[in-house]
């Protein structure tokens, strides 16, 4: 916690300020890599209250991205409800479906807990692919919908209007997270990641608590996953595998457990490092154009050896330095 | 029925003939005097990685034109980019190609789900998406979707072959399938019952498997419990060895059907016994370099000689492989074809009509044709039985 809060809110405003406007200079792919940044970022915000904050590691939340990107792809494609309703829908089923898996969790500790939710992520994409289904979920071809125009008459582009739209929903996602964590219950949720029996000896609510958080994070994961529905323009069993759910602990943990600002990090890396990966196995020559998993593994090993505690901690060890050295 | 077909099409005709002589004059996206850039994407990385040979193939192959001279003095520079076999990186990727890098259009993009992500936004933008690298039948649409013409030959037409050859040779005979729980089983199920039309009431049992379960033994107790003399093993590789060999070890001797997407010698008749694979009846439309039999022919050397140069051994033997080096031979036909107009409405034209097009690796006689209400390519097979050391082909050529 090093920044004293009126540089960390000054930093945090000017980052919001670029984010505004990089969309009136950027093309539209480009546009469309930033909307998908800020949806893993939502997503990680998510997953990080959990995991980082309260100390429950889930590998399975791909799961409930999954839901909130069916559930908006249902409701636009086959209900005919608007996408400024669904999402939100969408994401309160995430939330209802979190909170009920977060009964089963309180009786997993650890280790146990992740292998829980990485079954989870193992059953996706065949559930959503189950035949019972299909009239649904359109099986494995899943369900493409419209993509949303901006609305009154506005003078931006669909891209444009997407990528304001996940700005907007991360942003207010960000400041409400925030919120959380320095609040009464922000600081119970910490207690029970660091001291749980001392926690519930001061009277914490345990069980409500670890419950309750298990559905915000879902809640999180629920918006990112319609808006990624959105923004693709269309959801399938494919979209939703193993290597999402991973990404995403990745993504808490480069950026750096419990900060909130290191989740836009993540999002970066498991966004660009990939592609990375693949342009860097050409420059190894043809037959090496089948190595990009293994690049991905060696930059990302490189990363943690660098940054142990994340980009956010690197960035916090920095600052104590230069601070110190003054 | 026939008037408004006709009209439409007809509309859509001088539409393009419209947008192509605005696009005559109109520099065409990724083209010069010496180059010609095109761009797909494979899953490089992910749970597909095995069909990332079929993006290494065709480079290699665009790689081999190029040394000889290119197409009409352009050089063929082929953009394959990763994209994990996940729909948002695929879109993300496609966009890049289209607009970063430029491409002209995208050529053998791999997967059903992938394509389908990509396919109203390149359709929007009239962009051609070239000979997709996937058996899903939804890709020959040119009604609803003009710029995207497909390649496989679907499992529709494979199934249709097989129900068309029961009814033939055992019309009263009892028909069990296994299939995979996913758009290729499906697609084979309902292919099936269409070719049986009204006797789609020969199929007395269906069961399907999810690729999650380690065997497929259960279900195969199952078919043959419902005392079928006829088994339809509509499986990807692994899956397709189990039946074979334990509907063998049951004693269960009745007609057996093989998909295509699961022929390999190598890969799958070994590993499930070659004596309990004899018998087994496969539609076929490529030459399988593991099988013996192509040793002295032609278009075998031909792909051995490619092979020895540009990639290795491996590649020689792997199915995948040879497929790619047919979908780049048809690539490079249309981009023949297209002369010195490398519009993308002529590119999307001239892939719209192949005109008997034999390559290499397809098994002899069977000819690539399309046409403008025809989007899929291959639609010949031959049916092949196995008699314990290769595969015999019998019958003539076949269409779906």
């Amino acid at each position: 916690m090093s920044p004293s809060p009126a540089p960390r809110t000054l930093l945090t405003l000017a980052v919001f300020a670029a984010a505004l406007v990089f969309p009136f200079l950027a093309s539209g792919y480009h546009l469309y890599q930033g909307a998908q940044v800020l949806i893993l970022a939502i997503a990680l915000l998510g997953l990080n209250l959990l995991t980082g904050f309260n100390g429950q590691i889930s590998l399975g939340h791909g799961a409930f991205f999954a839901i909130g990107g069916y559930g908006a792809a249902i409701l636009t494609a086959k209900l005919g409800v608007p996408y400024f309703v669904a999402i939100p829908l969408a994401s309160l089923v995430c939330f209802g479906a979190g909170f009920l898996f977060g009964f089963p969790a309180l009786r997993f500790g650890g280790l146990y807990l992740a292998l829980a939710t990485f079954a989870l992520a193992v059953a996706t994409p065949q559930i959503l692919a189950y035949r019972g289904f299909d009239a649904w979920t359109g099986g494995s071809s899943g369900v493409s919908l419209m993509k949303p125009y901006a609305p009154f008459a506005l003078p931006l582009t669909t891209d444009q209007w997407l990528y304001l739209v996940c700005l907007i929903s991360a942003a207010l996602l960000y400041f409400a997270a925030r919120n959380l964590v320095v609040s009464r219950i922000g600081r119970a949720l910490i207690a029970l990641r660091d001291q749980p029996v001392a926690a519930e000896t001061m009277g914490v609510n345990a069980a409500l608590l670890k419950t309750t958080c298990f559905g915000m994070s879902a809640l999180y994961a629920g918006v990112a996953g319609g808006l990624s529905a959105l923004a693709v323009g269309f959801v399938s069993p494919e979209s939703f595998g193993l290597a999402l759910s991973l990404s995403f602990l990745v993504g808490i943990v480069v950026g750096g457990l419990a900060s909130l600002g290191g989740v836009l990090f993540g999002a970066l890396f498991i966004e660009f490092v990939p592609n990375l990966a693949d342009q860097m196995s050409v420059t190894f020559g043809e037959s090496a154009k089948a190595l990009p998993g293994a690049i991905y593994g060696v930059l990302l090993i490189l990363a943690m050896a660098v940054m142990p505690a994340g980009v956010a901690g690197a960035l916090r060890a920095v600052v104590r330095r230069t601070v110190h050295s003054r | 029925m026939i008037t408004r077909r006709s009209f439409l099409q007809s509309g859509a005709a001088a539409a393009a003939f419209a947008a192509s002589a605005r696009a005559a004059r109109a520099e065409t996206p990724g083209v010069t005097d010496t180059e010609i850039k095109i761009g797909q994407t494979m899953p490089y990385s992910g749970p597909a990685s095995a069909y990332g040979v079929i993006g290494r193939t065709e480079a290699a192959y665009f790689k081999m034109i190029n040394e000889q001279g290119g197409v009409n003095g352009r050089k063929i520079n082929l953009l394959s980019l990763d994209d994990g076999y996940s729909p948002p990186k695929t879109v993300e990727q496609v966009r890049r190609l289209v607009e970063d890098e430029k491409v002209a259009f995208l050529f053998n993009t791999l997967g059903t789900a992938p394509n389908l992500a990509i396919r109203q936004y390149l359709n929007d933008n009239r962009i051609p998406q070239l000979f997709v690298s996937t058996g899903a039948s939804v890709f020959s649409d040119p009604a609803h979707f003009p710029w995207t013409i497909g390649y496989n030959p679907n499992y529709q037409t494979e199934a249709r072959i097989y129900g068309k050859h029961i009814l033939a040779t055992k019309p009263d005979g009892k028909i069990a399938v296994l299939y995979q729980n996913d758009g290729f089983g499906k697609e084979y199920l309902s292919g099936l019952k269409d070719a049986l039309g009204d006797k789609s009431g020969m199929i007395v049992k269906e069961a399907s498997y999810e690729t999650s379960e380690p065997t497929v033994d259960s279900q195969v107790v199952t078919l043959q419990g419902s005392g079928a003399d006829i088994l339809i093993i509509a499986a990807t590789p692994k899956f397709a060895a189990q039946a074979i060999r334990k509907s063998y070890d049951l004693g269960w001797n009745g007609v057996r059907y093989l998909s295509n997407v699961s022929p390999s010698i190598a890969t799958v008749l070994k590993p499930a016994g070659l004596e309990k694979s004899k018998g087994l009846i496969c539609a076929y439309y490529g030459k399988d370099p593991t099988d013996a039999k192509w040793k002295d022919d032609p278009g075998m050397k031909e792909w051995a000689a490619f092979c020895d140069k540009y990639l290795s051994h491996a590649e020689f033997l792997d199915a995948n492989a040879a497929y790619a080096y047919s979908a780049a031979g048809t690539m490079l036909q249309t981009i023949k074809q297209c002369g010195a107009d490398l519009s993308r409405d002529n590119v999307m034209k001239q892939a719209a009509n192949i005109k008997d097009l034999e390559l290499p690796l397809l098994l002899p006689g069977m000819r690539i044709n399309t046409s403008p209400t025809n989007f899929s390519p291959i639609r010949q097979m031959q049916l092949a039985s196995f008699d314990g050391q290769s595969w015999q082909l019998f019958g003539e050529l076949l269409m779906g």
